[in-house]
């Protein structure tokens, strides 16, 4: 598990953050983006996919989370 | 000499890692690539913010000199004790020049060295006694310091001293701000993660202070952010942002105060400079405070025009056209320095290797003057910054992480640019060479060169290193061959 954080992005809508490797990189596609159901898994830019816990759709962003890496592209 | 293509440039990089012995080389060779704009990942090319090798020779710094020397230390009003041996603090005292206002030693302690100056016995039995007593004895020597911060050395960590216990406790009878920051040197790989580890301490002890204190605001209130005023920048900086009509609320950290940070949560948008060692906090702001953040880049007229409307865009019409409004005054005056000093300075190539933003931000300052980058790299950059610079480099560029003493030199052999803009650990090096070079650390106690003002100041001192007449008499007349005369007089 690690620290992650999403943003808003320019270029998608989601940007991932993670801090412990300095890893910004633009979400391609979340699992799940409906207002009650949000997360699950998140496939990066990069070939890089996370899973997140599905929860009701963050008030704003960004937001800081755990999450499981599933596949690092490295 | 022309550009080099992407096939020498690769040589070269081959070139000079023949040398090392197989392990090392296999190591090196990750951290040296040629730009490809077509990458959208830097990772792709290049590795970043790894360990330097053994036996190499680097310029990094320590994780206590990217806390106390980069993020702390410039907080002028209050008082940074270099917690351990008296050296870290004393060889480092008031190197980087960050100005500021105030009279030193009463209300304002910028350059002035602290220490606990720790002893055998301390280390043995421990130094927390002589830390509450050294935060006693400065309340009564300085009254007028606003806060202390306990910044780390190495042997404060390896003895397991608790510094969070007699801060909580000097905190509470001295009624100021005492911070504890665990930036022993020892931790990360370079100064990068004293950053972090400085901005998690002002998350932690500074900007919780004044939460849910009213404070006067206005829809102009910005910050700048990771601006050092390092011979004055963030003043040249901070004018054309009040010119244009915004309120800038806090200066962090150079000539900035606790009382500025602490009420930095309620601005508008943060401005951040100097990416690498503040996007920490300004991520954090963004998430807690809901405060949106954004880059700038203030080296060079194109880049100022350019970052001053991105600013503008983010507020009303009345900014909108101040921002024009400035770039309109100051278009005229800039115009100038660049007739001036271009045709002096055309065509010359450049190669940087210095810190944290400037390997990319001062490109276009050096372009404003028909300069060109051939070679660039940071000493403690991550991934996230080489992704913003390679767009910002031509194609086939060199690009060098951590580069080594040997590998720079090597590199200025064969490019041969026609200046150097490093620090002072190479400085001497290549102007033995005979190659001009600059110091883009400390601007060579020059400055300032952010802001319209800057680049005058920068224009000039390109122009009064590059074409100094020193450089034509590398060569003790005796040894003078011919016909090398006879082309330095056709030249
Ligand atoms: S590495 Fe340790 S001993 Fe050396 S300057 Fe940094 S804090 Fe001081």
């Amino acid at each position: 598990m690690a620290n992650i954080m999403i943003q808003r992005g320019s270029k998608t809508e989601y940007v991932f953050y993670l801090p412990k490797r300095d890893l910004e990189d633009d979400i391609i596609s979340m699992e799940f983006n409906t207002p009650e159901k949000w997360g699950g898994e998140i496939k990066l830019n990069n070939g890089g996919c996370y899973y997140i816990e599905p929860q009701a759709a963050p008030a704003r962003l960004p937001i800081s989370l755990r999450a499981k890496r599933l596949d690092a592209a490295e | 000499m022309s550009a080099l293509t992407r096939e020498e440039t690769e040589a070269l990089i081959q070139e000079v890692l023949e040398v090392y012995p197989e392990k090392a080389k296999k190591d090196r060779e990750k951290h040296l690539a040629v730009n490809d704009q077509s990458i959208e990942q830097s990772k792709k090319c290049i590795t970043s913010n790894r360990k330097s090798l053994p036996g190499v020779m680097t310029i990094r710094g320590c994780a206590y000199a990217g806390s106390k020397g980069v993020v702390w230390g410039p907080i002028k009003d209050m008082i940074h004790i270099s917690h351990g041996p008296v050296g870290c603090g004393q060889y480092s005292r008031a190197g980087r020049r960050n100005y500021y206002v105030g009279t030193t030693g009463v209300n304002t302690f910028g350059t002035m060295n602290f220490t606990s100056d720790f002893q055998e016995k301390d280390i043995v039995f421990g130094g927390d006694k002589k830390l509450a007593k050294l935060i006693t004895e400065i309340e009564q020597l300085f009254p007028l310091n606003k806060g202390i911060s306990v910044q780390s050395e190495c042997p404060i960590g390896l003895i397991g001293d608790d510094i969070e216990a007699v801060s909580k406790k000097a905190a509470k009878e001295i009624d100021k701000p005492v911070v504890p920051v665990r930036c022993e040197g020892f931790r990360g790989v370079s100064q990068s993660l004293g950053h972090h580890i400085a901005n998690d301490a002002i998350r932690d002890w500074v900007l919780p202070r004044r939460e849910g204190k009213p404070f006067e605001g206005t829809p102009y209130d910005v910050a700048v952010i990771g601006d050092y005023n390092i011979g004055g920048d963030a003043w040249s900086s901070r004018i054309l942002l009040e010119e244009m009509g915004l309120r800038v609320v806090a200066q962090w950290s150079g000539d900035g105060t606790i009382a500025e940070m602490e009420k930095t949560p309620y601005v508008k948008v943060n401005l951040i400079h100097c990416y690498r060692s503040m996007n920490y906090i300004a991520r954090h702001m963004e998430e807690k405070y809901n405060i949106p953040w954004m880059e700038y880049n203030f080296f060079g007229p194109t880049k100022v025009a350019e970052s001053l409307r991105a600013i503008a865009a983010l507020f009303d019409d009345k900014i909108k056209e101040g921002a024009e409004r400035v770039i309109a005054k100051y278009q005229p005056l800039m115009q100038a320095v660049i007739d001036k000093y271009k045709p002096r300075l055309q065509g010359k190539r450049v190669m940087l290797y210095v810190g944290g933003l400037r390997p990319r931000h001062v490109i276009g300052a050096y372009e404003d003057l028909g300069m060109e980058v051939v070679g660039t790299g940071y000493e403690f950059g991550h991934n996230d910054d080489y992704d913003r610079t390679i767009k910002d480099m031509g194609n086939a560029t060199l690009l060098y992480d951590d580069v080594t003493g040997f590998e720079f030199e090597e590199f200025v052999k064969k490019v041969k640019p026609d200046l150097v803009g490093s620090g002072i650990k190479e400085k001497f090096i290549f102007q033995k060479m005979g190659v001009p070079f600059r110091q883009m650390h400390s601007w060579d106690y020059s400055g300032p060169y952010h802001g319209y003002d800057g680049f005058a100041i920068f224009a000039r001192d390109m122009d009064m290193t590059l074409n100094n007449p020193c450089w034509g008499k590398m060569q003790a007349p005796w040894l003078k061959k011919p016909e090398a005369e006879a082309e330095q007089k056709a030249a």
